[in-house]
């Protein structure tokens, strides 16, 4: 199957359209609660709450023996919800960083998750095949059911997300302030954590534990290149994200056996790769261009401004001088004197230049900008 | 001195961790005076403004507002915190951030509307920041992102106004912009109580202060008290004031 044929079929084949469906929402989810994250500059939180919830997906298997996916995935909300207040609480209560709590819970957390994990495949019971799809992922086991628990979960958290925009806006941008004007930031706080939690307990099954965060990172990363408004990044990230989704989906069901998970998260980095380079107004590409078009803009003013200097000391401004007496000044070349007369700034004819009454105007006014900043 | 409370502070002690930062602290400010907090970097200043709005739970001692409890009095106060204490990436526009000083009245769940714009707008006016609402809040110079978060605060149309360096970083025409407002703020009956480093300016600008050094040194006018012994059991080192000179 190519990527044609993928995009043909998606609209009858019932697998590939449920699978495509999943991945579309869990990228849009996760895209909009990710700029959350990234504004919070808690970007390794997401790694560290998926990795905390392995734990909770073995003992939700240990203890009821099931093997749908909406208990396991009960049981990663839980350990996900615990490892994430630990993490909280060991910041307020100690002096170390969010960093080392975050690595301490991660590790803590992943490494029993595994343990559990190699305890239940050594158990004579045939039942345990395919806990260990949550470690890489496996998009090609979702089912309707499991897309429609993530419809549900991404309707209810945007609708949270719109009802306390407002609160959510003002707590990442001044949580203190927010607490002076009489808010329970706990809450607010707690609310946002939950949904992101949320978001990533939903994307274990169809990305793993390990790439969860870049699925949660990557489209916010992209989106904020382009924005200086917060709602404008919440629904471009999403955007990005559900079609990082798509395209990983079509990509991996086109060249037979590529895992989904990677194959997402690594469209979802071209994004961002495109975004640093070509974004308008962050992108490294505009900002070289904007710098060297300044640089040269630069020069060609203060080359004019140097031959306002000479004309003025005549009385007639376009009187004609040598180009001469501009090779002690740093900022001249050839190619400046022909921007200039493209200007139709100065007139050049020999080797002489002369300033247009346009040029002279031109100069003027920079001269008194200048004076009025000083 | 027939003058009500706006604040008053009993035996306040606040610690981050087990080292006190304020230590045993009592402190009563009159209405309507503008005062200055002055004290070495590190003396505790940002916390005791902290302590008093609720942002930082104190160990021991009580706090008042026109003497009830701050939780009480939120609509009577509003703050200007340190500039450096924000993210000014953060993508939105300066009359947006101007906007959130009507969250608090506005309350959970409720959007600002046309009347909150208006007030916001309103009050840029007044700092001189209505050419700039629409711009990105990092395009702004520092002066300027001051400028914000004092029209942010006057939004709130409080009675008491605590600002922790407001002139940090801004220049010479900008400071007496500023200081020109909260005069006014004064003059319509506001107490305003503001983190000050430029001890040159106190006796300018202020009618009251406050010296803190973890614990407080000294309290009052200051024509009373801004001298030579407080400057120096402050700071540490004999201080010579220009107005002394
Ligand atoms: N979040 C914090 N955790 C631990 N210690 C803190 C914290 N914030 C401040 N401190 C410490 O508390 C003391 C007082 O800090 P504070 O910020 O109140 O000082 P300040 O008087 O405002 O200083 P500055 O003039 O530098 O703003 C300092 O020693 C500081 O190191
Ligand atoms: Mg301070």
């Amino acid at each position: 199957m190519n990527i044609q044929e993928y995009f043909e079929l998606v609209w009858t084949d019932y697998t590939l359209r449920t699978i495509t469906l999943g991945t579309a929402v869990l990228g849009a989810i996760c895209g909009m609660l990710g700029s959350f994250a990234v504004l919070r500059k808690e970007s390794l939180l997401g790694d560290a709450i998926s990795h905390a919830a392995l734990p909770g997906i073995a003992i939700a298997f240990l203890i009821t023996g099931a093997k749908d996916s909406g208990t396991l995935l009960l049981g990663a909300l839980v350990s996900g919800l615990i490892g994430t207040f630990w993490i909280r609480g060991i910041t307020s209560k100690t002096h170390l960083k969010s960093d080392t709590a975050l690595g301490i819970i991660l590790s803590v957390f992943f490494g029993f998750g595994m343990l559990l994990l190699t305890f239940i495949q050594k158990q004579p019971n045939a039942n345990q095949a395919g806990l260990d799809k949550y470690l890489f992922g496996q998009a090609a086991t979702l089912v309707e059911s499991d897309v429609n628990l993530m419809i549900i979960v991404t309707g209810i958290s945007l609708f949270v997300m719109l009802l306390f925009w407002k609160e959510f806006k003002i707590l990442l941008f001044d949580a203190d302030y927010t607490k002076t004007l009489g808010f329970n930031t706990k809450f607010i706080d707690v609310l946002i954590t939950f949904l992101i939690v949320l978001a990533i307990v939903l994307g274990l099954q169809t990305v793993g534990v390990v790439l969860m965060s870049a699925i949660l990172l990557a489209p916010a990363a992209a989106a904020r290149q382009w924005t200086n408004s917060l709602g404008t990044m919440v629904v471009l990230a999403g955007i990005i994200g559900a079609f990082s989704g798509v395209f990983g989906t079509a990509i991996s069901a086109s060249q037979n056996n590529l895992s989904t998970g990677p194959v997402i998260v690594l469209v979802a980095g071209a994004f961002v790769l495109f975004s640093f380079i070509f974004s308008p107004k962050r992108g490294i590409l505009f900002r070289e261009i904007r710098f060297r078009k300044n640089r040269t803009d630069l020069k060609l003013m203060k080359t004019l401004q140097f031959m306002y200097g000479v004309v003025q000391d005549h009385e007639n401004i376009s009187h004609p001088h040598a180009i001469r007496i501009l090779n002690n000044f740093q900022g001249y070349t050839r190619g400046s004197l022909k921007k200039l007369e493209n200007e139709g700034w100065i007139a050049v004819e020999g080797q002489q230049w002369a300033m247009t009454p346009k040029g002279y105007k031109r100069a003027q006014e920079m001269y008194n900008k200048k004076a009025e900043n000083e | 001195m027939n003058q009500k409370i706006a604040v008053q502070i009993d035996d306040l002690t606040v610690a981050y961790n087990y080292k006190p930062v304020l230590w045993d602290i009592d402190l009563t400010v009159p209405e309507g005076v503008l005062m200055a907090i002055v004290g070495p970097n590190g003396a505790g200043k940002s916390t005791l403004i902290k302590a008093i709005l609720g942002i930082i739970k104190p160990i021991a001692g009580s706090i008042s507002i026109y003497g009830k409890p701050y939780t009480k009095q939120r609509k009577l106060v509003a703050y200007v915190p340190q500039k450096g204490s924000v993210d000014w990436d953060f993508p939105t526009t300066a009359l947006d951030v101007v906007m959130m000083g009507t969250y608090g009245s506005l309350g959970w769940i409720k959007r600002p509307g046309e009347k909150e714009k208006k007030i916001a707008l309103e009050s840029m006016e007044k700092v001189g920041m209505l050419p700039y609402k629409n711009r990105q809040i990092s395009q702004l110079s520092g002066g300027q992102q001051q400028r914000v978060f004092l029209a942010r605060a006057l939004v709130q149309d409080a009675s008491i106004y605590f600002m922790d360096e407001p002139f940090q970083g801004v220049d010479a025409t900008t400071e007496i912009a500023i200081i020109n407002i909260l005069k006014e703020l004064r003059k319509a009956g506001k107490t305003v109580i503001v983190v000050h480093h430029d001890l040159q300016t106190v006796p300018e600008y202020f009618d009251w202060v406050t010296f803190l050094n973890v614990k407080k040194i000294a309290t009052g006018p200051v024509k009373d008290i801004f001298n030579d012994d407080n400057l120096t059991k402050t700071y540490g080192i004999n201080y010579k004031v220009a107005v002394n000179k």
